[in-house]
């Protein structure tokens, strides 16, 4: 093997290990530790100046404490499942509404396509922060949005939307739609439309051909938007915490919480790896759908 | 091709009392200022296998899709055996359409695409695998049913289109360009089994193609197109032995053209002027012609004879001398330059070797053909 392909593959396993793994040893080094009061905040912290009985004392140290604790307290379990929940519902409402745009945009005529594409990638220009804490001067009770409903007297006294959970999923489907849009957008840019006159001509409604045609031969875009927003929809915290109000329990919430707050960092720390876990799961279903297109040669 | 004497000839237009089974009536398409199809009247009958020629944008494939319903005439109507199509949609239209791109279902396999059409049918859910093995045989399939179309040949892909658009047994098929995706060789395979699936069906058939040859072969008529317009609807051998225009005559085969003044010299008879200081053309022409109209004399290389002496007893002889000289194979074409620097093109077959081959470069020779062997045209 020659110096150069040797470079070229250790180039991404050098990033990984450095950016990922070493990190992530840290990470789950400081779950297995204990809290203390101390800077860093936890212990054991690895001696090696006491030699070989330093490290055997290190290790001997650390435990599955925290993870045990996790368990036994009923908060972080509904966290979790809460965050599951939110992101889950999130992921169908921005698919709802993504859907459509995305088919809108495929059916236009070409002059207006590379417009269309700019339009949705343009909120991106904004900061993500800025654009999440506009969202609080629409939803508010003296907000744009009940100003609005009540000017045209639509209803009598203000809606009560920010610091629920419909603020939540305002601003997940928000934030994540062009995630959502772009996948669909260019599975649908590719369907032949002779595909949509061929279903017709044999028998098909318009209604069917899009059920047995449009909609199987998008899957591909709709389980990749889909994942490129549930997964990061599950760890959020800026949405929910700007947002959502004191019910709303999500596991990124509890996880700040737990660091700076609490500054309580192994058990942060244990949220923080178990998330993690969660998460691979649908990282892996991503991957193969992928892997999948590839290989079919779409 | 002769045929037996008690074998009827399929020839169904020229019978008064058949019904057509489709009938354009004064059809007019429009896209915006673009006339696609200009007022165009034409009957299809009942299992005829009838062929739309033209070079692109002559607006064949336009009039396929007003049949298929994916078009609606701007003007006029068009019946489906006597009924009117402009109100039904295509899905509800008992014909369907053979897609260029042949348009298979990438994530359906071969037996799903076939069925697809039978599933949104009114056939009994029970009897719909045995006319998808049925359609599967017909193509030569069976073995390829479970595999999905990027999976197979572009010959296969063809035939599983072809399959798929016979399963619900329309009483028109339409194909738009079928074979312009194959080889020669395989396109000229299935060209044959094309007219053999038409004949054991016994379906109507419509296929638009640009491919002269293509249409010839498997037709029993050509339509052949031009700006909207249908120049000449006839059988193969009729549009190729007596075109009706120019037009037609370059558009099918190799021809030469020569233009001239006619005088006529009575019982069917023309002589055409061509050249100066050279013996005027004689040819027939049933209807005759005024004196001094001018014409085109249309006569096509094959029909050319081509000899290094004077032939004697032939109605039109012309002097001239062997410019280039195409060797193909089977027939050699001759370009020989005669008076006024004009070419004529003459065919013969190679039936000796090419080391035995008594004319070459530069050589004086004499053309000469018979007195009915072209054709006079007046557009």
């Amino acid at each position: 093997m020659n110096f150069r392909r040797l470079f070229l593959i250790l180039t991404p396993y050098t990033w990984l290990l450095v950016f990922f793994l070493v990190p992530f040893a840290i990470v789950f080094k400081i779950a297995l530790s204990d809290y203390a009061i101390s800077i860093p905040p936890y212990t054991p912290q690895l001696d090696l100046s006491a030699g070989w009985e330093g490290v055997k004392s290190f290790f001997g140290e650390l435990d599955f404490e925290n993870f045990t604790f996790l368990a036994s307290d009923a908060l972080y379990y509904s966290a979790y499942l809460s965050s599951l929940k939110i992101a889950a519902i999130a992921t169908l409402i921005t698919l709802l509404v993504g859907y459509p745009v995305a088919y809108g945009m495929a059916q236009s005529s070409d002059e207006w396509r590379p417009t269309l594409m700019m339009l949705v990638i343009l909120p991106f220009w904004t900061s993500f922060l800025i654009r999440v804490y506009a969202w609080i001067g629409i939803l508010s009770n003296e907000g744009f949005l009940n100003q609005a409903l009540m000017g045209i007297g639509l209803i009598d006294s203000p809606l009560t939307i920010l610091n629920t959970n419909i603020a939540v999923y305002v601003g997940i489907v928000y934030t994540y739609l062009p995630f959502m849009v772009l996948p669909i957008y260019s599975a649908l840019e590719k369907l032949d439309g002779s595909l949509i006159e061929a279903a017709e001509d044999l028998g098909c409604s318009r209604a069917q051909a899009f059920w047995l045609v449009t909609i199987p031969l998008s899957k591909p875009g709709i389980i990749a938007g889909c994942f490129l927003v549930f997964i990061p929809a599950l760890g959020e915290f800026v949405i929910p915490s700007l947002l959502g109000g004191s019910s709303t329990l999500m596991i990124g919430k509890v996880l700040f919480e737990e660091f700076f707050s609490n500054r309580d960092w192994p058990v942060a720390s244990a949220v923080a790896v178990v998330l993690l876990l969660i998460l691979i799961i649908p990282i892996i279903l991503f991957q193969r759908n992928e892997q999948k297109q590839r290989e079919a040669g779409l | 091709m002769a045929q037996p004497a008690n074998r009827p000839v399929f020839a169904p237009w020229t019978d008064p009392n058949e019904k057509p089974l489709i009938q354009f009536k004064n059809v007019t398409k429009k896209f915006g200022e673009f006339t696609a199809i200009d007022d165009m009247t034409l009957n299809i009958y009942r299992k005829e296998f009838f062929a739309l020629l033209g070079p692109s944008g002559c607006g064949k494939t336009t009039l396929m899709r007003m049949l298929a319903g994916f078009e609606t005439p701007t003007k006029g109507t068009i019946l489906l055996d006597g009924v009117d199509l402009a109100p039904i949609p295509p899905n509800k239209r008992a014909t369907n359409m053979m897609f260029q791109s042949y348009a298979l279902f990438p994530h359906l396999s071969v037996w799903d695409n076939i069925a697809f059409g039978l599933k949104r049918s009114d056939m009994p859910k029970e009897k719909i695998p045995a006319r998808v093995e049925e359609m599967l045989r017909l193509v030569r399939l069976e073995k390829f049913a479970k595999r999905k179309p990027h999976q197979i040949s572009g010959g296969q892909r063809q035939r599983v289109a072809l399959a798929r658009s016979l399963a619900k047994a329309p009483k028109l098929l339409l194909l738009d360009e079928p074979l312009g995706a194959l080889d020669k060789k395989l396109r000229q395979d299935t060209q044959f089994e094309l007219m053999d699936i038409q004949e054991k069906t016994g379906t109507t058939f419509v296929i638009v193609t640009h491919d002269q040859e293509e249409a010839m072969t498997v037709a029993s008529r050509v339509a052949v197109m031009d700006h909207g317009k249908m120049i000449q609807v006839d059988t193969p051998d009729r549009i190729y032995e007596t075109p009706n225009s120019v037009y037609v005559a370059d558009f099918i085969g190799d021809v030469n053209i020569i233009e001239g003044t006619a005088s006529a010299k009575g019982d069917g008879k023309v002589s055409i002027a061509w050249a100066e200081g050279q013996p005027e053309i004689s040819a027939t022409l049933a209807n005759g012609v005024a004196l001094g109209t001018k014409v085109h004399f249309a006569i096509r290389p094959e029909k050319v004879a081509i000899s290094s002496d004077r032939p004697e007893g032939k109605a039109n002889v012309i002097e001239g001398t062997v410019h280039d000289i195409a060797y193909l194979g089977n027939i050699s074409t001759y370009k020989v330059e005669v008076a006024g620097g004009r070419m004529i093109k003459a065919q013969v077959a190679n039936d000796r070797r090419i080391a035995r081959r008594d004319i070459s470069w530069d050589d004086k020779v004499w053309l000469s053909f018979t007195d009915t062997a072209g054709v006079v045209l007046l557009n």
